[in-house]
């Protein structure tokens, strides 16, 4: 097996004859027994893009994140992470990916440093560079004081905070969230939207961001449409709301959606 | 370089766990109390009941206690495989698993690596009640302490891996009682952890025959030879045997490919 610690993902990018998106989803299908969740899913998300995987509760949003973090297998289409396909090369597509999940991931009795040093040691990071990046994430979100505390003394928010930085210890290229907001209030939404738009800029990094709350696209993020299985639209949101013939983002997915329904119920 | 990879993965699996276990006082609490109690009270009652023939290992009349106490070390590691099967379960429940399966490393190993921290637990464990149990006079060989030590790996692997299979069919956590009723007492009770088989025998043949072939009764007895320094090779076969099958049911229940993630879309799916 080759050693995914090697060159960075940025430069094979650059060093290959076409620049591939960090995540290219194309043509995906899943389905549980009879049931089609996903359906001919196809999206791309360049290095340094916010996008917003926009979709009510069942439009199938943490089915396609199982997938691209090969909880279990693609069985129809392919999914790459810099040209990684996940059933043939899961190992370095997934070295590859950081994720915040929506449910809370943090072992609560375990202190904040314990539960990075052990998602560092599961990538497969030296000791050392745990502590350094450890280091390094906890001081940006303002928590390092905090460090050998329990994660059952942090608040809601400090925890989410948390988990993106843990997703961060061993620098993926793609960060996905799904719904990493759900529970907190407006103010620690906005501090965590911030943050992660932040790290979008500066890091370069290609973020996948799973809501059902339109108002966490804001103007520049890309963003997806997922509604019953199927992609209605994909671009930057100005894109799409153009394409939807709609003012604002809201107006588009309500039109969009509503197309799709009439289609659904026209078969 | 890759091997280092999969040994710092190996290792954070082990220091978690191992924090894990310190933490849940009242798992420590109990599991040390409950072989204490079979062996304080349980045995000292039975001594009298039960009378023992020199059978092998032994070279000579023995207490009852320490006949049942390498049974009591079986049964530390049957908690602790079940145990970890039920971790595994909330784990999935709760979503915690996927911070594990998102990890680059395949799959097989991080259940194996899961499987060791869970082993290494309950050798611990097992070792803290041999040193109790010194102080109750059961005093095997003190080589034997040794030599069990490899037996202990051997049973706590299978036991786990047993768990690590069991884990894979239960949906829910409120499932665990039954895994209690029909895993646990069955397997612990028709071995010969308690008694020996040609007790068993005298009473019911059948119910004989069952405890011959309970896994449990094999790794009870590979435990029992080598703490009296002797090799029982059937135990030792049938204990490997079962670690295959158990562990290898395991790998395939949980591959990404098929099983019941695939079948099922995994823990809380809604969409």
């Amino acid at each position: 097996m080759a050693c995914y610690e090697t060159a960075p993902p940025d430069q094979r990018a650059m060093s290959g004859t076409v620049a591939e998106p960090v995540l290219a989803v194309e043509g995906l299908s899943h389905s549980f027994g009879n049931r089609t969740v996903l359906d001919d899913v196809s999206f791309g998300i360049p290095a340094g893009r916010f996008a917003v995987l926009l979709g009510l509760n069942g439009a199938g949003k943490t089915t396609l994140f199982s997938l691209i973090t090969r909880i279990y297998n693609t069985r129809r289409g392919s999914i790459r992470v810099f040209g990684f396909d996940m059933r043939r090369q899961p190992t370095q597509a997934l070295a590859r990916i950081g994720v915040v999940f929506q449910q809370p991931t943090l072992d609560p009795d375990l202190t904040v440093l314990q539960n990075l040093r052990y998602h560092g040691g599961l990538h497969g990071l030296a000791p050392a560079v745990i502590e350094q990046r450890a280091a390094e994430e906890l001081t940006r979100i303002g928590l390092l004081e905090r460090g050998d505390e329990r994660v059952r003394t942090l608040s809601g928010g400090q925890r989410r905070r948390v988990e993106i930085a843990r997703a961060l210890l061993h620098q993926p290229s793609l960060l996905l969230l799904d719904e990493p907001t759900v529970g907190l209030d407006i103010e620690l939404r906005r501090q965590v939207l911030d943050h992660v738009h932040d790290l979008c800029r500066e890091r370069g990094l290609a973020v996948l961001w799973a809501t059902h709350l339109i108002d966490e696209a804001r103007d520049g993020d890309g963003v997806v449409v997922l509604h019953r299985g199927r992609v209605l639209a994909e671009g930057l949101v100005d894109e799409v709301c153009a394409a939807a013939g709609a003012p604002a983002l809201g107006p588009a997915f309500a039109r969009l959606t509503e197309r799709a329904t009439q289609k659904g119920t026209g078969q | 370089m890759t091997a280092s990879l999969y040994w710092r993965c190996l290792r954070a699996v082990i220091i978690r766990e191992g924090l894990r276990f310190v933490h849940q006082r009242e798992r420590f609490f109990a599991a040390l109390v409950r072989p204490l109690v079979w062996l304080a009270i349980f045995a000292v009652g039975f001594r009298a009941v039960l009378g023992l023939s020199i059978i092998p290992p032994y070279e000579t009349y023995i207490l009852y206690e320490d006949y049942v106490t390498p049974g009591l070390v079986g049964m530390i590691q049957l908690f602790n495989g079940m145990q970890s099967s039920l971790s595994m379960v909330y784990d999935r429940e709760m979503g915690s698993m996927k911070t594990l399966l998102v990890s680059p490393l395949p799959r097989w190993y991080l259940l194996v690596c899961k499987l060791l921290a869970g082993v290494l637990v309950s050798i611990a464990q097992a070792y803290v009640f041999f040193a109790i149990a010194w102080f109750w006079e059961v005093q095997p060989p003190p080589l034997g302490y040794l030599a069990v030590l490899p037996a202990l790996v051997l049973s706590g692997l299978m036991l786990g891996a047993l768990g690590l299979l069991l884990s894979s069919f239960i949906r829910q956590l409120e499932n665990f009682a039954g895994v209690m009723n029909f895993v646990i007492f069955p397997m612990f009770f028709a071995s010969s952890a308690l008694y020996p088989l040609w007790r068993i025998r005298e009473g019911s043949p059948t119910l004989a025959w069952i405890a011959g072939i309970n896994p449990f009764t094999q790794a009870v007895e590979l435990i029992r030879f080598a703490l009296y320094l002797q090799f029982n090779a059937t135990a030792f076969l049938a204990v490997a045997a079962c670690l295959v099958l158990f562990l290898g049911g395991a790998i395939l229940a949980y591959d990404p490919g098929r099983g019941f993630w695939a079948r099922r879309g995994g823990p809380a799916e809604q969409g």
